[in-house]
């Protein structure tokens, strides 16, 4: 079991206080493996992105300590997973993409093909220009025209 | 409404979108004035959502709409929910950009009152707004910051904001700025209209072909219905215009073979002269880009837009292009004339004629999807090879080349299985089309023969009309193509145009001031830079007299580099300014400017050509004594004489037979040669060992001399003659001062130079980890102090 408390100020900023009384404010934990595994290997860092703490898993953490570092997570991570393709993007660069997502209808701009990737044989990931992630994690719960859309860019 | 012009002007509020002013009249109060907005994009659950937040001379207004109501770029019905603050001095605006998503939390008194959040594209906005509020509080009005030049700006045709050229899309509302690839491939036209006349002349030569190749089956109808059926039928004819009809024939395939000849020229001379002109304009505009439009490209893809687009552009119009407008001529002339030799036949005959057009074009794009997956199983390979023969020493060092093969084997496959699958369908497909086009033909045939039967037709115009028929559905094959052809053209345009439309973001000033002979004096004016979102440097200040040298130290990440780049204006600052002799070197002419700035690189990049060539690239007017003058100070005059052909010796692509500490050497002769008053040495002895330094050190401290010098190294023990070093932290100069003096504080500098001194003397790698520990700790606390 890791020592270390976990609060947040009026700020609402995450306050770690170290086992030696140490207090570091600010701090944001980080996935290490955001998409294959985001449960486990999570690492707690400061402002300026030194790690202080490193969880092998989630559950290493009591309930209300848990409950702060999943609402930090929630809030810093923005992933939208697509639905749905709208439209049907040219294969000319840059792209035009119009998704429904998991968080609402938004248009965004691929720059070339490279940017679509497989990561596993039905996960894919997106990244626009702006360095949005955006996931599909199994292509096969996407409609047809989506689908096909993807093979395109694959 | 005040008028608004297509400049961007000092007035942050002129680019405001006009829903957002509409949506301001109702709520405004007499004489308050607006200053600034900011429209996020997502809600407090990160859900997307249409929102506003708009800064006045009085308050701050927010605007929260309900998800999903956003319609071409504005929200659509009531807004969900409505705030408003007073402006006080307490009154705080913080942005937190992390990854892709961005927090912009309002504080009254230090307590948390209100939180926005928003996606990357709209981090812009934000950083305007609180930049606008601090602004406002402290000076009473909200002022862009003062910049030499502004590139032209154009407006979102979407929600009506104004943003820089260059952009993708509209950094507000997100609309996609990029023009379709369809107006590229007309724009083409543009390019083209010097060879204007050329292009006609080209034309009415393809008219001119394309008809005397209807002529053949058109004299081959009399001469069956005249001569040769009455002879097989045994009546007695005329024969001597047997003669002539076969002279026609022979005089038809000369013109057509003359005409073809000189139309092919003519397309080909004017297309190839396109596409050079292209080609040259895209150089040309890529060299005068700025630095940044490179960093984030590949190499690959920008090679490739030079020169393969352009050449599939010019391919595309002389031969496409051409086919094209022959086989739309040759379906026109052909339909005319059968009309006037049978019209009800003509009818008949190019009945089917669109339905089975249709459908040849249905099956070309079929075949087109299935050519297009082929060529992505292909990339694959490519990208292998491209990835494994350039890092072939890491493959074999971790003695990997079995799984390399492995993974070669199986895009292999893949390539095998897709070409496979492809060729299944293209083998059925293209046997479709003939049938198709047969079937057309044996339409003719039906009705025709009834009608000889009937003996309302001969046999002759039977023919004729098969003959014209058939060369009628045999360009249908070729017409189908068109359409991908077409696409691949205008994808290619649209790269080409892609480069030709970026405006250098580095601009050239509108009243430059000529830099003359510099003197040297640098200052650094509270100076930022973003690049992106991203902070790099923050609040720079430091004045450098002429002559001094700084040593510029610092963890990598800390922005040495970065100023650097602004120093020699590969990049503009984004906030203050750089002084040299006084002037802004923003209002210098690019060009100019950098002849006075000298740059010694790490990796020293050498042209192919002559070692002469290389050290003279900055000035190539420079006499052979200047060169070896140059040379003899930088200490490379003797190696260069042990070279087979001295002065005269190839230097093979980036330099591969001369040694690193030679290249060096080279490149600060290089560096010499243009007596730059600023020279900047970008860590230029980090890649040589010690004994080569010491060699590399004297020629610098000949090149040094009299020049305001600004040095990067690790090595500090390089910077022990820099008369202040500068030691950077995250962006921020944390240390300035001598290096005696530096060590005598005792604090950031003196641990640096402990830890190499550590590293020297080689003391116990876990000793060295303690006093590292201490080092972060003590960063640690410094962070706390200032956060």
């Amino acid at each position: 079991m890791a020592i270390f408390t976990l609060k947040t100020d009026a700020r609402r900023r995450l306050i770690l206080t170290a086992e030696d009384g140490q207090e570091y404010v600010d701090v944001a934990p980080v996935r290490a493996f955001p998409l294959s595994d985001p449960l486990h290997a999570i690492s707690i860092c400061d402002a300026e992105g030194r790690e202080l703490v490193y969880l092998d898993s989630l559950d290493e953490l009591n309930a209300d300590q848990r409950a702060l570092v999943e609402e930090e997570l929630a809030q810093r991570e923005f992933v939208p997973v697509i639905l749905r393709i709208v439209n049907t993007p040219a294969l000319t660069e840059p792209s035009s993409w119009r998704v429904e997502t998991d968080r609402g209808h938004t248009t965004f701009e691929v720059e070339s093909e490279d940017s679509v990737h497989r990561r596993a044989p039905r996960q894919v990931s997106i990244v626009d220009v702006r360095g949005i992630r955006y996931l599909i994690p199994d292509t096969r719960t996407l409609d047809l025209h989506s689908r096909r859309v993807l093979e395109r860019f694959l | 409404m005040p008028e608004r012009s297509l400049t961007e002007s000092a007035d942050t509020w002129a680019a405001c979108p006009d829903w957002v002013r509409s949506l301001l009249a109702e709520t405004l109060a007499p004489g308050e004035t607006p200053l600034t907005w900011f429209e996020p994009d997502l809600d407090c659950r990160l859900h997307y959502a249409p929102a506003v937040v708009v800064l006045t001379d009085r308050r701050l207004l927010s605007y929260q709409w309900p998800g999903g109501t956003r319609q071409n770029g504005r929200p659509a019905g009531e807004p969900e929910s409505r705030h408003a603050w007073t402006l006080s001095p307490q009154l705080e605006l913080v942005q937190r950009d992390n990854t892709g998503v961005g927090k912009l939390e309002l504080f009254l008194a230090g307590e948390l009152i209100s939180t926005w959040r928003y996606t990357a594209a709209r981090a812009a906005g934000a950083r305007r707004l609180s930049d606008g509020l601090s602004a406002f509080q402290r000076y009473g009005k909200v002022g862009a910051s003062p910049v030499a030049v502004r590139p032209a700006s154009l407006e979102c045709a979407t929600c009506g904001a104004r943003f820089r050229v260059g952009e993708v899309s509209c950094p507000e509302c997100g609309a996609s700025i990029a023009k379709s690839p369809m107006m590229s491939l007309l724009r083409l036209f543009t390019v083209a209209r010097k060879y204007l006349w050329m292009g006609l002349l080209g034309f009415a030569l393809t008219l001119a072909s394309t008809a005397s190749g209807l002529i053949p089956p058109y004299l081959t109808m009399p001469l069956m219905d005249d001569i040769l059926v009455p002879v097989q039928g045994g009546n007695i004819v005329d024969l001597s215009m047997v003669k002539w009809y076969l002279l026609g024939l022979a005089g038809a395939s000369v013109l057509a073979w003359g005409l073809t000849w000189a139309q092919m020229f003519v397309m080909s001379w004017v297309s190839e002269r396109v596409s050079a002109d292209l080609r040259i304009k895209t150089y040309t505009h890529l060299q005068q880009l700025s630095l940044e439009y490179f960093g984030g490209k590949r190499t690959g893809d920008l090679i490739s837009r030079v020169s393969s687009d352009t050449d599939r552009i010019c391919y595309f119009l002389s031969v496409y292009v051409l086919d094209f407008l022959t086989d739309i001529l040759l379906i026109v002339m052909t339909a005319a004339i059968m009309l006037s030799i049978d019209w009800e036949l003509a009818l008949v005959t190019l009945f089917p004629l669109p339905f089975i057009a249709y459908l040849v074009f249905r099956v070309q794009d079929r075949m087109g999807h299935g050519f297009s997956l082929g060529n992505r199983a292909w990339a694959e390979i490519t990208t292998i090879l491209a990835d494994t023969i350039p890092g072939i020493r890491v493959v074999k060092a971790f003695a990997q080349e079995e799984r390399e093969i492995k993974r070669f084997k199986k895009a292999n496959d893949r390539v095998l299985n897709t070409n496979d699958r492809v060729n299944k369908i293209w083998s059925f497909f293209n046997a479709v089309v003939v049938l198709l086009t047969d079937l057309g033909v044996l339409v003719v045939w039906l009705f025709g023969v009834y009608r000889v039967f009937h003996h309302s037709i001969l046999v002759g115009v039977l023919t004729t009309f098969v003959a014209y028929i058939s060369r009628f559905y045999a360009r249908l094959d070729s017409m189908s193509r068109m359409v991908s052809a077409t696409q691949r053209a205008a994808a290619s345009a649209q790269r080409v145009f892609g480069i030709l439309d970026r405006v250098p973001k580095v601009a050239e000033a509108t009243n430059p001031v000529h830099p003359g002979r510099l003197e040297g004096r640098i200052s650094i004016q509270n100076v930022s830079f973003r690049y992106g979102t991203r902070p790099i440097l923050k609040n720079l200040d430091l004045a450098i007299e002429p002559g001094e040298m700084i040593g510029l130290v610092g963890q990598s990440g800390a922005g040495k580099t970065s100023l650097i780049n602004l120093l020699c204006r590969f990049y503009d600052v984004s906030d203050g300014a750089i002084l040299v002799d006084g002037t802004d070197i923003r209002r210098f002419p690019i060009g100019e400017y950098r002849r006075c700035v000298g740059l010694v690189l790490q990796e020293p990049f050498l042209f192919y050509g002559t070692i002469a060539e290389n050290i003279a690239y900055g000035r190539a007017g420079a006499s052979r004594a200047e060169i070896i003058a140059a040379a003899r100070a930088a200490r490379a005059h003797e190696f260069i004489l042990r070279l087979p052909n001295g002065y005269d010796s190839l230097v093979g692509e980036r330099g591969q037979f001369l040694s690193g500490g030679e290249r060096q050497r080279v490149s600060i002769a290089r560096a010499l040669l243009i007596d730059p008053r600023i020279l900047i040495l970008d860590e230029a002895t980090s890649s040589v060992d010690t004994e080569t330094e010491r060699e590399i050190q004297i020629a610098l401290s000949n090149l040094i001399k009299g020049r305001t010098t600004i040095a990067i190294a690790h090595r500090l023990s390089t910077l022990q003659q820099a008369n202040r070093i500068v030691v950077m932290e995250r962006g921020e100069i944390v240390e300035v001062g001598p290096h005696a003096e530096l060590l005598e504080r005792g604090e950031a500098y003196a641990r640096l130079y402990r830890a190499q001194l550590d590293m020297q003397s080689g003391r116990l790698a876990d000793e060295e980890e303690d006093d590292l520990e201490a080092a972060d700790e003590e960063d640690v606390d410094g962070a706390e102090k200032t956060s």
